[in-house]
């Protein structure tokens, strides 16, 4: 991010130039702010490497993507696509020369974008420096690899329908929700996928599960969902990666990270007054509570490996350790990303406003998966929370997953 | 052959309390700035980590956070007429190793010295007269105590320090230190939780007329953000504190106050495992050109910078100082020379106290968490038809009840064996520690030099260490513990045991890590190495952070006054050197 910003001087430093009239300065910096909204970054910017010049592989249920270059280099860039094939690509998932894009390129929540956005946005990615670095985006095996394919998903779970305005909402719950369904494309990892990889709308933000981490839900849900986050909750954990409730962790670190810390106040807030807008299930969900026993063993490797940082009763500590009574991810049907914390520790991001970056050190070589299924059933089931126990098989299976 | 690497605006060597202060307040000044460390990166979650922070054997025992002798020794003697020898195992003192320095595995207490520990000379000799001193080297800082106190103020809130003020702006305050000097406001925290033990010392105490209250903690009683930022976390009173990282964010530590916002700035770097060799002068002698390092490849390197500021601990501080030439080398037969004078100490004794009904449940502690009595502190009280000057805390700071270590037994009972074993079980619990913690006063034969026979890995020349109690400090530390045996009494048992300070410093029993002195601050440059911003009066593009700065030392643990001097010295070279780099600040 900081290079962007370093782009964007530069270019703004060239504003007394006449190649650079002052309009399409604030053309290009609004398209820079969509690129945020967006998170371009996160996919086609390797960690360390040069900005939009290609990604990390992605791994997705039917093989690898990696996120091609976008910067203006002709020959290994979009240096020869001109606005009206971006523009395109946004809206259809079909690139210069007709090449069909794999949906890991949100295009399906990109598509409610308008017009303006989307061109402020090429007018930005014309101005960043252009990089040399060929990517071979489709590692995909056979048939999957053939784009053409594509057609026919499009025509089985494409909706091109564009952003329409609830003219009951307020102006602010439409901002939150043009940037939730679009440029911000929080459905990608929390909306259930069906087998063909398409979002499953009716379970809009319940959660999903990728790339080895689980999602979780951001609905209104009072368990599993934000349903207990006041909206300032909500939008201090966008804007800093911590609040009372939980701190950042994987995918979602990067994205608070690279997009929504820095995203302005209003966007965030309108964000927040959508995403609250979602109804809530207020009736407690009965799960069978576990058998004492798994209770005891759980409490006493609490105690001796949790406690000294989560509290004695999972209250946490302030922005340093997170409460886990109440917590909406202890809660998950899936214990994926809960597994893992527990496995690999976790280091919260750093932001402006939470710079600590506190972390959760690995528990792996200490904690058997039976005793790791033992805390986890008993956290998911003290304090007042209410989530199904976990068998030690859950955690034997995402500790190979992390092995591969 | 040395490689020449591109120029930097700042180098600052060793990455502990005070080297984290000046590159964070100097790269907010947008300096480009460099740090090299000698010993590894450390951080929290890895290095401190929950699962194994607290393995006594490796960290308290095997000392694995510390300087290992084959980096760097020291030779000692007790007097200039005995001839040294390296120390092949640090003991009695314990300097840091890595990032965080000492300042990762200490208590946590943390003092400000007085006006009169400050301006001590001229003090004394107003009270008492210049004959009252006439054995003893004690110097004044060049800085008064209402000159410090915004920056006391600045570390303890850097810091999240828990205590209680005494004096706020004159007013004095129930429940603190009636001796301390005006602050400004109170400490960020409230005190610690109190355990057992400094309660009843502190009833006792207060039976006597004595004024206890709460030793100021870095040991967080509460939750904290500091002005950075960052977050802390509460205290869980594990009792691992004194040579361990905290693995739970609540002992204050560069890693934990200063580290997070600093390490994510563009205009910084650390490079660790590297040890700076010496400070490259120019020919004239008179400015710095920057520092030549080795890494642990054994490559060299050549690494230029307009500013140099060493923050290393202050015995390394001093001894780069006489290895790169900058200022002349202490002899105390002509008493000429300013870098290794005034090498000071603390002078340190102990009580013990044994009950038979007591259970005061000693694991649970923090490193500063306990009660102070400062009524024979420093010039608190009247040394007039007294034969010493100085004074000590007294201290029931309970930091601990490790199971190796921590082992209380009666005297006369056998050290080893099952009436050994069986002991150690009965007095486990039942046993009341305290302590003074005395000044340390310059004398003429307590210097460092180097060393005319050996030397380390590289070849270059040790240092050499000769020190022994001045006679003023053991008188003082006597009387000390003629009060402490009051208390003692006062608080019953059936037996107690005043452990004495006694000539004949001993270099293998653990004391103190608090060796200060050697690259002096002051206002006459043919007695001090630094002016009273820290500058080298003689290489005015070098300063000297740390307690070598201390002229003596107080009865009183270093680090506040050290992270304190880090920020006026932070201030001087934001505010007035950089106007014009390289001149002095102050004119000889």
């Amino acid at each position: 991010m900081r290079a962007l910003l370093l782009t964007i001087a530069v270019v703004s430093a060239g504003i007394a130039a006449p190649a650079i009239a002052a309009d399409q300065a604030d053309t290009i910096i609004r398209g820079q702010y969509q690129s945020v909204l967006g998170d371009c970054s996160g996919c086609h910017t390797r960690p360390g490497g040069k900005p939009l010049a290609g990604g990390l592989p992605l791994q997705t249920p039917f093989g690898v993507l990696i996120p091609p270059n976008i910067t203006p280099d002709a020959e290994t860039g979009v240096g020869k696509w001109n606005a009206t094939d971006f523009h395109n690509m946004m809206k259809t998932g079909i690139g210069h020369d007709g090449v069909r894009l794999y949906p890991a390129m949100p295009y399906p929540a990109y598509t409610k974008m308008n017009d303006q956005d989307i061109s402020d946005l090429w007018a930005y990615l014309t101005t960043v420096e252009p990089v040399s670095n060929k990517v071979e985006a489709n590692q995909l095996p056979f048939p999957l690899n053939i784009r053409l394919a594509m057609s026919g998903w499009n025509l089985l779970n494409f909706d091109a329908t564009p952003f329409e305005q609830d003219s009951s909402k307020s102006t602010e719950w439409n901002r939150g929700a043009y940037i939730v369904q679009g440029a911000g494309h929080c459905g990608t990892c929390h909306t259930p996928k069906s087998f063909l990889g398409a979002d499953k709308n009716s379970a809009f933000l319940k959660g999903a599960s990728l790339q080895g981490w689980f999602a979780p839900d951001i609905t209104g849900s009072m368990t599993s969902g934000i349903g207990r986050w006041t909206e300032d909750e909500l939008i201090a954990y966008l804007k800093t990666g911590v609040n009372k409730h939980s701190i950042a962790s994987g995918p979602m670190a990067e994205a608070i990270e690279n997009s929504t810390s820095q995203m302005t106040d209003p966007d965030l807030k309108a964000v927040a007054v959508y995403l609250k807008s979602f109804a809530s299930d207020t009736a407690a969900v009965q799960s069978v509570k576990p058998d004492e026993k798994r209770m005891a063993a759980g409490e006493a490797v609490y105690r001796d490996n949790c406690s000294a940082c989560h509290g004695g009763s999972g209250g946490g500590a302030g922005p340093l350790f997170p409460a886990l009574a109440g917590n909406s991810l202890v809660a998950q049907d899936s214990v994926e990303t809960l597994v893992r914390l527990v496995l690999e520790g976790s280091q919260a991001v750093h932001t402006k406003g939470a710079p600590t970056t506190p972390a959760m050190p690995s528990l792996a070589w200490r904690l058997n998966d039976e005793q790791i299924a033992d805390v986890l059933t008993y956290v998911r089931s003290a304090w007042g929370n209410n989530a199904a126990a976990v068998s030690s098989g859950d955690v034997t299976s995402v500790r190979g997953n992390l092995a591969q | 052959m040395t490689n020449i690497l591109p120029r930097k605006d700042v180098v600052i060597v060793g990455l502990g309390w005070s080297g984290a202060i000046l590159a964070n307040e100097l790269t907010d000044q947008g300096l480009d700035v460099l740090a090299i460390e000698r010993g590894p990166w450390r951080d929290t979650a890895t290095d401190f980590n929950i699962g194994y922070a607290q393995d006594e054997l490796r960290y308290g025992i095997r000392r694995d956070l510390f300087l290992q002798p084959t980096v760097e020794t020291f030779t000692i003697r007790n007097s200039p007429s005995e001839t040294a020898l390296p120390l092949r195992d640090f003991g009695s003192f314990l300097p840091g190793n890595g990032v965080g320095g000492a300042g990762v595995h200490w208590n946590g207490h943390t003092w400000r010295f007085w006006d009169s520990d400050l301006n001590i000379r001229t003090h004394l000799t107003e009270r008492y007269g210049a004959a009252k001193i006439a054995d003893l080297e004690v110097a004044d800082w060049g800085i008064t105590g209402a000159e410090l106190e915004p920056y006391y103020d600045r570390f303890e809130y850097l810091a999240g320090i828990s205590g209680k003020a005494g004096n706020i702006k004159g007013e004095l305050q129930d429940g603190g230190n009636p001796f301390e000097d005006a602050r400004s406001r109170d400490y960020p925290l409230p005190p610690m939780q109190m355990t057992y033990a400094p309660t009843l010392f502190a009833e006792a105490g207060r039976s006597l007329g004595f004024h206890p209250f709460p030793t100021p903690s870095a040991n967080l009683s509460q939750n904290y953000v500091n002005p950075l930022g960052i977050a802390m976390g509460q205290c869980t009173y594990c009792g691992f504190c004194e040579r361990f990282g905290c693995a739970n964010y609540s002992k204050a530590s560069a890693q934990t106050t200063v580290l997070p916002v600093l390490m994510k700035k563009a205009n910084f770097e650390v490079r660790t495992d590297s040890e700076v060799l010496h400070v490259n002068l120019d020919a004239s002698g008179k400015s710095a050109r920057g520092v030549t390092y080795i890494d642990t490849s054994g490559q060299e390197f050549f690494q230029p910078a307009d500013l140099v500021i060493l923050c290393a601990y202050g015995l390394h501080n001093v001894r780069l100082m006489m290895l790169s030439g900058i200022g002349k080398i202490y002899d105390p037969v002509s008493g000429e020379g300013v870098v290794g004078r005034n090498y000071c100490y603390q002078t340190n004794s102990g009580a013990q106290v044994f009950f038979d009904d007591k259970n005061f449940n000693p694991f649970i502690a923090a490193g500063a968490l306990g009660q102070t009595i400062d009524d024979f502190n420093g010039d608190a009280f009247d040394h007039g038809g007294l034969d010493f000057v100085g004074g000590a805390g007294i201290n029931c700071i309970p930091t601990n009840g490790r199971p190796i270590a921590t082992r209380p037994t009666l005297p006369g009972t056998p050290k080893w064996g099952s009436a050994w074993k069986k002991a150690t079980v009965e007095s486990y619990k039942s046993t009341l520690a305290f302590s003074s913690q005395g000044s340390s006063y310059a004398s003429r034969n307590n210097y460092l030099d180097l060393d005319p026979t050996y030397k380390d890995r590289f070849g270059r020349p040790l240092m050499r260490m000769t020190f022994d109690f001045p006679d003023n400090d053991i008188r003082m530390s006597n009387y000390v513990c003629d009060r402490m045996e009051e208390i003692a009494k006062t608080l019953g048992g059936k037996q107690h045991v005043i452990s004495r300070r006694k000539k004949g410093w001993d270099s293998v029993p653990y004391q103190s890590t608090h060796n200060t002195g050697g690259a002096i601050m002051g206002t006459n440059p043919a007695k001090s190495a630094v002016n009273r911003y820290l500058q080298s009066w003689d290489v005015p593009n070098v300063f000297v952070i740390g307690a070598s700065a201390f002229p003596q030392n107080a009865g009183k643990n270093p680090t506040g006054t050290v992270g304190a001097l880090a920020f006026l010295a932070a201030d001087a070279i934001r505010d007035q050197y950089l106007r014009n780099p390289g001149a002095p600040l102050v004119s000889a």
